[in-house]
């Protein structure tokens, strides 16, 4: 190495503290939990909540205080600092709340014929080892498959007319998908419910089309975030190398982001498949295992969570949340991919 | 500096023609990229101009009625006999989103604050990612949550709140029935729009310009003097931003409105009483059973609902664009 190379440090980020010391952090929380578990016993907090909350105002004060062994700044930062992490941590229980009642309600149902059988002979009301759900199952697959073939497309073009073509509407264009992602899900079911229910009955397809107006924004604006993503060098050298813009876009850019699209249309699927209000308006419900998706109501997990909430008995409630537990498992698979698929292009 | 002069002259190559014109393929190519791009608008003014015509009849019968009144009477199917509107309803939606607002505010800023300023960058990674997943929990599963568990608890805190508070008249109650209020409608809410908020917050905190954040510890000042001084004041356009759009979100949200909220057509500013308003919940509990001129209203009141929508997310998506060009 010579003199002359000059070392640029690496811009510091100052919030990030080097030093504190574990015994700093532990203290205040271990004597925060005694003087609330002290609270808890002698005043009106009784319960696990009133034990969080006496906690959170035991744990602010006794962070202030430490902090004002120091100075004034100090007390203020830590007071300040207390809130911010109980403020994010009391956000995070309610999820903890969700996710623990799906699984231990909705574990119940769950046995081999679960996914095998569907309700045509178990009435809501019935033991939980009959009937399944195998046609809301179904149902919610080829709807989302259908849903993808129409949106994936769309939004791809979409994205790639903001980033390759750059024609003058850009910014009208993604204003349009913007205010696309705000449209309320039962909007768009009322309009596909006007449009085609209203003609040709409630169908499968009449599902799949609600469910692509909801899928087009995510996948879109996903998309875009992707493409722009392509370094613009590779584009260079494709029209440097007398390729059209038609080839550059098709057989340069969209292979080179393709695991980043990938990753869009997925999380495109995985926001619209527990849409229920649409549903209840374009495909409706059907009992039955078919595989129909015109001329006739179609199952769904949502609408068979809903219909199964709706009955209101206690097995009808497990059921409905069984079918929210499988809800859930299908969404964290679509996600979890779409972030393997996602992740592997930055390495 | 003469020698060139003494060379013979070579022939010089004519110049090459440049085609600026795009082949036809190309030109074919992009029309079609074009028309593609235009489905959201195409889509868009379908499904405003679709609810106009099929809602029409109901605005010519009832005017400015519908959404300043609300009562909401089918007798026999005829217009005559019927009464259209959706004034405690839209009410109802607005007062459960801003409660939702207001519940999710501090928790949207202190969330923000601690994923960019608090943890380290991998645990932070993981956080986020559990956060976008937690956007996409279906509302039927918040629904069901919100009124097989937290409804029994929230009640009880609507009953002390009450109790306590009952004095402010927003807090006052007619007869004690603490179930199925906007309040409850609007803790949920505040859960649903939280994701969402607080990834746009926190988009637009992370872009707090560093060297100002090094200045305000030059000076001395503490991690959260520096936040204060430079972070949330930078911040605030985004923090509207994220808020309107989750706003956004909550007016349009149905299922895990019908499910925790007790519709009565009635305006109440009773936010603990177990009565109150939702377009969007309204739409998805009638539409089983109307008649052909009901059906007509509520595609009136879902026009009412996407405009409004569209006018909030207008807003909010203008804000946050500002506050991100602001930065590049």
């Amino acid at each position: 190495m010579s003199s002359n190379d000059v070392v640029i440090p690496e811009r510091q980020k100052p919030w990030i503290n080097r030093t504190a010391s574990v015994r700093e952090m532990v203290a205040p929380v271990v004597i925060a939990a005694v003087l609330a578990g002290v609270l808890n016993l002698v005043t009106g907090l009784a319960g696990l909540l009133g034990y969080y909350l006496s906690f959170v105002i035991c744990y602010v004060i006794v962070a202030a205080v430490f902090g004002l062994r120091h100075d004034k700044v100090k007390g203020v930062d830590k007071l300040a600092s207390a809130a911010i992490v109980l403020g994010f941590a009391t956000a995070f229980i309610p999820w903890v709340s969700i996710l623990l009642t799906v699984i231990r309600r909705g574990w119940p149902t769950i046995y081999g014929g679960y996914f095998t059988t569907d309700m045509r002979v178990t009435a809501a009301d019935d033991d939980l080892g009959m009937g399944g759900l195998s046609h809301a199952l179904v149902g919610t697959v080829l709807m989302l498959l259908v849903a993808s073939v129409i949106s994936i497309p769309l939004g791809v073009l979409t994205a790639a007319y903001i980033t390759e073509i750059r024609g003058r509407l850009a910014g009208f264009v993604r204003i349009m998908i913007q205010s696309m992602s705000g449209v309320p899900s039962i909007v768009a079911g009322l309009f596909i419910f006007a449009t085609v229910v209203s003609r040709y009955k409630f169908s499968g397809i009449a599902g799949a089309l609600a469910l692509s107006i909801l899928m087009l924004p995510t996948i879109a604006r996903t998309a875009e975030e992707v493409l722009k993503l392509v370094p613009e060098e590779i584009r260079s050298a494709s029209y440097a190398l007398g390729a059209s813009q038609m080839a550059t876009t098709f057989r340069i850019i969209l292979p080179a982001a393709r695991s980043g699209l990938v990753t869009a249309s997925m999380l495109g699927v995985a926001r619209v498949a527990g849409e229920t209000a649409p549903l209840i308006l374009t495909s409706f419900y059907s009992a039955i295992f078919s595989l129909k998706m015109f001329g006739e109501p179609i199952g769904s997990l949502p609408m068979y969570t809903y219909q199964n909430f709706g009955v209101g008995t206690d097995t009808a409630l497990t059921r409905a949340w069984g079918g929210a537990l499988v809800l859930m498992v299908l969404i964290l698979i679509l996600f979890t991919t779409a972030r393997l698929v996602g992740g592997r292009t930055k390495k | 500096m003469t020698i060139a002069l003494e060379t013979t002259p070579t022939a010089v190559p004519e110049k090459r023609k440049i085609v600026d014109r795009r082949s036809i393929g190309d030109r074919i190519f992009r029309k079609g990229v074009t028309a593609g791009a235009m489905t959201a608008f195409v889509v868009l003014s379908m499904i405003a101009a679709l609810l106009f015509f099929r809602g029409f009849q109901i605005f010519r019968a009832f005017g400015l009625e519908f959404i300043t009144t609300s009562r909401w009477e089918d007798v026999d199917g005829t217009v005559q006999n019927a009464q259209f509107g959706v004034a405690a309803m839209l009410l109802g939606s607005i007062i459960v989103a801003v409660i939702a607002m207001v519940v999710a505010f501090p928790f949207v800023v202190s969330s923000a604050l601690f994923l960019e300023f608090y943890v380290p960058g991998k645990i932070k990674a993981v956080l986020v990612a559990v956060l976008d997943l937690m956007a996409a929990i279906p509302s039927i599963i918040y629904g069901l949550w919100g009124y097989l568990v937290l409804m029994p608890l929230a009640s009880g805190w609507a009953a002390s709140i009450n109790k306590y508070l009952g004095w402010i008249p927003i807090f006052n109650v007619d007869f004690d029935n603490f179930e199925a209020s906007p309040f409850v409608s609007g803790l949920v809410l505040a859960l649903m729009i939280l994701p969402i908020a607080m990834s746009v917050t926190r988009e637009v905190y992370s872009r707090a310009p560093l060297d100002q954040i090094q200045a305000a510890y030059a000076l001395g000042g503490s991690r959260w003097g520096a936040i204060r001084a430079v972070v949330i004041p930078f911040g605030r356009s985004g923090l509207v931003g994220g808020m309107l759009l989750g706003m956004g979100r909550a007016l349009g949200e149905t299922v895990a409105v019908l499910l925790t909220l007790n519709l009565v057509f009635e305006v109440k500013f009773q936010i603990l009483a177990s009565a109150g308003g939702s377009v969007a919940s309204l739409i998805a509990s009638r539409f089983g059973e109307a008649s052909p001129l009901e059906l007509k209203a509520l595609m009136a009141a879902g026009l009412v609902l996407f405009l409004l929508t569209l006018v909030v997310n207008f807003g909010a998506s203008t804000i946050v664009n500002r506050a991100e060009r602001r930065v590049k």
